[in-house]
This record gives structure tokens, C-alpha cells and sequence, in this order.
């Protein structure tokens, strides 16, 4: 890690704007970075040609003081936000060499404001996963370990390579998706800060598509105030979305720094689930505490459905998924495998070019879908899913700001152990995420401290449709509680 | 609720996705596994809850009925695993 991939996004931005550094050393000491990197497998594939045409532009716009917000700043993208000319894969076999004739929205956007692309990351093949073990390409090393001991770990998922390749100072800041967790899982996973914003925030054009009515992208990096200035560029209006919101989009790092005073802050008894570990109570409890001694107010609340958000989920997700992923036929793009009639063309195709965990929620999206089962599985998941946001409805209605949960169960755990019998295992991981997707709020996700093995752990903070500025707020308060940044030692580079 | 071998063919036929013979047990584990999983969910009463597919307090938008896109099929056909003189190429559909 060097001293320029050691700066924040933010100190980054300043000095480019001062000129005590070119957009060009910016990029060069990250690519070198990410070279040394390679066995994280954190990018799928890296961009150099193409962060080094971009940072000379960013040069050339700096000199003459018309850099954008983002002007010169690398950042990695995570694989399933299509990039014009540049191969997207959802890390899936089925689209290996796909090679998009488009830009997506959100990356657009980015690009728009000045920064730099430094390649394509990892992630859990088509998003689902909560480990980025799934992946087609391999899967991505985290860069913590655990205390005295070198076996790998996980960064989550799915959106993996985007967290393991911030915390291992690799880019300055990543894009990832967030449908049931996978920004805030691994951002907590991996010491860093992760942003799913409220359900229309961002547009969704040009994403590959996993479940329409939960995905939504967002940024991970290492201080809340970038994670701030990032979603300030990916945010905003998308006539090509008709999901996505007209507000305009507010200055977000206006709130950092901003007072939490009298912000009430709500604690929903139901999230402290049977058998939680110790840490994870502890780890709660402190940030209640910081969060009071800002002048927050704490007040206990419940969200009566919490326990069914899991499973119903596992019936909505599966169920747009498998209508979602209907197009990788073999036809239009993609994988093909030849057949002995056009049927067959397409069941060889996507037998080959989808994974284990894809093709399993497939088959289940198309079971509780297909009919005479439709109203007991999917219609039934759709109506849980109405009393589980008015659950946080009635939160607001109280006056709740913000509510405040653990992010994950536990810290991240080692490359092969779980889910391999059983994959409701895998799934337990989005506990704490899951509700959040399924009422369309956003959700940030903050380090607040260490489980026993010197982990990072993190808190998550729910807010109010389209309340991001308050976790903005209430987020810096957390990350300034919990101490100085948690850096991973690097072994990856010797 | 759960499948039988017969139930795992059809849904991996309507799926469109070949599945082997010696995977359809292992694949009916996991399906039922996970039909257990959200057998919890026949506990709620929803008795009078209407279902929600969008959380957005939104219209959906509207736009003129006009062509504001198009006229690049080379573009379009640029990924196709096989075409030909602005067509997707597929095996014969029709005898």
C-alpha cells in the first residue's frame, strides 16, 4: 500500500484539486497496487489502457480548473454494471465474453464527474451469493485474517471483489449492487463503509438485472464521507429507469459533520435473534451508546415481522430472478451450446452457462411461479412483504429518524465453511440486511470494531425513504466513536 | 410442501435448463430444503393484506408515444452467437 492508494477518496480529491498530485501518479500507483494484488482476485479485469487515457484527461481538465466532483479519482466497478467496450460478465459463464455496446446509468454518471475507471471486480455470479464463492471467475480473498492464522477468508458478498479491493487499497472507492445485503455485508465484512440507498436512488439501467424490485447500486469506501460524495455522483434521474426518482439529489457530504441532537433512534427488540454471539450484543450496545452521548435519543421499538423478511424473501428474489435471467437463452448474446432442436439449444446452454446457486434459485423462483402454486408461495411472500414495511412505517409514524441494528450475525467467516451442506447456512448471513431491501430503505453499514479474532465488525443504520443525509450524519458519528480506520495488514503483496 | 423427481423435471424443463438424472435427488434436497425454510411463513396472516410488488411511492412515468431510440442493429447483433444480414441466427423452428 502505498502512500497514494493510502489516501481517502476525499483527501485524494483535494490534493488533485490543489495540484500537489496528477490524476496520472494517481492511477499509476494503483495499478501497480492492483498487480501486486492479483491474489485476492479481486478484479476480473483491469482496465489500464483505459484509466490511463481517462486520467490524462482528468489532468488536462485539472490544469485548467474544470475538474468534476469526482475529477481523477480510480475506482473500481463491480462486473455487473455494463461498461461500453469493455467486457461485463455478472461473473457468470453464460456471458464470458460479453462485451456491452453500452454505458450504464450509474457508471455513466461516475465517468460524467471526472473519475477514472481502474477495471471490473468480482462478484458472487449474478449477484447471488453472500460470499463471492459463486463467482464463475474464482473466488475473491479477503484481505483480513484472522489473528495467528493464514487460512482465507471471505470479503461476503455478493458484491465481494468491490469490498476485498477498497480494503486492500486498491481503488479509491467501487460500485456495488445491494439486493439482499451485498454492499452492506461485505462492506461490514471488510472494515469498510457501504451504502445501499433508498429503492430508486440510483438508476438500475445498464445493471444486469438479478431482482427488479429489490437491486439497487451503491458505493463502498473507506470513510463515510466518500461513501457521501460518491452517491452524490451515482444518484439522480433516469428516464431510461422508470423505477428510478426524480428528487433531486442533495449535496450529501453537506451532512457530515452535521449534529445528530434529538434525532431519535430507534432499537427493534426483534433483531436480537436467538443465539446471537456476545460480540454482536456488545458491538450494539456500544453504538447505541455513541449514538446517545451525540445527543441521539434511544427508544426501543419493534418491527413485529422481522423474522419472516428471510424467507420471504427466498420466494420474491428467486421468483423475479428466474423471470429476470429468462433472457440468457443463447440467442441474442452469450453463451450457446448447440442442441439437437431449438429447445434443447437452449436447456444445454443455460445448464452450461449457470452455476450451481444460480440455477438452484431458477428452479425455485420457477416452482413457486408456475401454477397452482403462484398464490400459497409468491403471492403469499408479496403480502408478508407489505406488513414487513409497514412494520418501519409505523417506526417513522412514531417519529423514529433512524434505526440501528447490527450489520451481519457474526464476522467473516473462511473460504469453504459454510453453506456447502445446506444453503439456508449461506442465506442466515442477510439477517439483518434482508428487511431493508424488501421495504426499499436505505441502509448504511459502518465499522464500529473487532469480533475475537480481530475482525472487523459493523453496525448497520436504517433510514427513512430517501433519508440518506441522516445516516450520512449518523454514520460519521459512529465512525468517529469507534476510533482511528481498521487497515488490514497486507501479506498479499510479499 | 414438498417435490418428488417428477416435480424437479418439470420446473428444470420449464426453466429451460437441462438437468442430469443422478442431480435430480440432490437438487430435490435443496429445493425442499428451502421449501421448509419459508413453510414459517404460512404462520402470518395476511388475511385481508394487499401484496406489494414495488415499495416506490411513485406514478409510474409517462412518456410520448414516440421512437426515440433504434437504427443500430449492428450494435444490437454485436454479442449474437451467431447472425446473419441483420438476424439473430437460431436452429429451424418450423418443418
Amino acid at each position: 500500500m502505498s502512500e497514494l492508494t493510502s489516501l481517502t477518496l476525499a483527501e485524494a480529491r483535494d490534493q488533485l484539486r490543489a495540484k500537489k498530485i496528477s490524476a496520472k501518479e494517481l492511477a499509476d500507483a494503483h495499478l501497480a497496487e492492483m498487480e501486486k494484488a492479483r491474489p485476492l482476485n479481486a478484479y476480473v479485469l483491469e482496465t489500464p489502457d483505459h484509466a490511463k487515457k481517462m486520467a490524462a484527461a482528468s489532468d488536462t481538465k485539472l490544469a485548467k480548473g474544470e475538474g468534476g466532483p469526482l475529477e481523477g479519482i480510480p475506482l473500481g466497478i463491480k462486473d455487473l454494471f455494463a461498461t461500453e467496450g469493455v467486457r461485463t460478465t455478472a461473473c457468470s459463464k453464460i456471458l464470458e465474453n460479453f462485451v456491452p455496446q453500452y454505458e450504464s446509468t450509474v457508471t455513466s454518471q461516475l465517468w460524467r464527474d471526472g473519475a477514472v475507471m481502474l477495471g471490473k471486480l468480482n462478484n458472487d455470479e449474478f449477484a447471488m451469493g453472500s460470499s463471492n464463492e459463486t463467482s464463475a471467475l474464482g473466488p475473491v480473498l479477503s484481505p483480513w485474517r484472522r489473528k495467528g492464522d493464514n487460512k482465507p477468508l471471505v470479503p461476503g458478498g455478493s458484491s465481494g471483489g468491490s469490498a476485498s479491493a477498497v480494503a486492500a487499497h486498491i481503488c479509491l472507492g467501487a460500485t456495488g449492487t445491494d439486493t439482499g445485503g451485498s454492499i452492506r455485508q461485505p462492506a461490514a465484512f471488510t472494515g469498510i463503509v457501504g451504502i445501499k440507498p433508498t429503492y430508486g436512488r440510483c438508476s438500475r439501467w445498464g445493471i444486469v438485472a438479478f431482482a427488479s424490485s429489490l437491486d439497487q447500486a451503491g458505493p463502498f469506501a473507506r470513510t463515510v464521507r466518500d461513501c457521501a460524495i460518491l452517491l452524490r455522483s451515482m444518484a439522480g434521474p433516469d428516464p431510461k429507469d422508470s423505477t428510478c426518482s426524480d428528487k433531486p439529489v442533495p449535496d450529501y457530504e453537506k451532512a457530515i459533520g452535521k449534529s445528530v441532537k434529538g434525532m431519535k433512534i430507534g432499537i427493534p427488540k426483534e433483531y436480537r435473534v436467538d443465539g446471537m454471539a456476545a460480540e454482536i450484543s456488545e458491538q450494539w450496545e456500544t453504538g447505541r451508546a455513541w449514538l446517545k452521548a451525540a445527543g441521539a435519543e434511544i427508544v426501543d421499538i419493534s418491527l413485529p415481522h422481522t423474522k419472516y423478511a428471510l424467507p420471504a424473501y427466498y420466494i420474491i428474489a428467486p421468483a423475479e430472478a428466474s423471470s429476470n435471467l429468462a433472457r440468457y437463452d443463447g440467442v441474442r448474446y452469450g453463451l450457446r451450446v448447440p442442441g439437437k432442436d431449438i429447445v434443447d439449444m437452449y436447456e444445454q446452454t443455460r445448464a452450461a452457462g449457470f452455476g450451481k446457486e444460480v440455477r438452484r434459485r431458477i428452479m425455485i423462483g420457477t416452482y413457486v411461479l408456475s401454477a397452482g402454486y403462484y398464490d400459497a408461495y409468491y403471492l403469499r411472500a408479496q403480502k408478508v412483504r407489505t406488513l414487513i414495511k409497514r412494520d418501519f412505517d409505523d417506526a417513522w409514524k412514531q417519529g423514529i429518524d433512524a434505526i440501528l441494528t447490527p450489520a451481519t450475525p457474526s464476522g467473516a467467516f473462511g473460504i469453504g465453511e459454510k453453506g456447502s451442506g445446506d444453503p439456508v447456512e449461506m442465506y442466515l448471513n442477510d439477517i439483518f440486511t434482508v428487511t431493508v431491501n424488501m421495504a426499499g430503505l436505505p441502509g448504511i453499514s459502518v465499522p464500529a470494531g473487532r469480533d475475537h479474532n480481530g475482525l472487523p465488525l459493523g453496525l448497520q443504520l436504517i433510514g427513512k425513504p430517501f433519508g440518506e443525509e441522516d445516516l450520512f450524519a449518523l454514520g460519521h458519528v459512529v465512525e468517529q466513536a469507534a476510533g482511528p480506520r481498521m487497515i488490514p495488514e497486507n501479506w498479499w503483496s510479499k | 410442501m414438498s417435490v418428488d423427481a417428477a416435480t424437479v423435471r418439470r420446473i428444470a424443463h420449464l426453466a429451460r435448463i437441462a438437468v442430469a438424472d443422478n442431480e435430480i435427488e440432490h437438487l430435490r434436497g435443496e429445493i425442499n430444503n428451502m421449501l421448509a425454510f419459508v413453510e414459517q411463513l404460512n404462520e402470518v396472516n395476511v388475511d385481508g393484506v394487499e401484496p406489494t410488488a414495488s415499495v416506490e411511492d411513485m406514478k409510474l412515468k409517462m412518456r410520448e408515444d414516440v421512437v426515440n431510440d433504434g437504427d443500430y442493429a449492428k450494435r444490437v447483433l454485436a454479442n449474437a452467437p451467431a447472425s446473419d444480414d441483420g438476424f439473430f441466427q437460431v436452429p429451424k423452428v418450423v418443418e
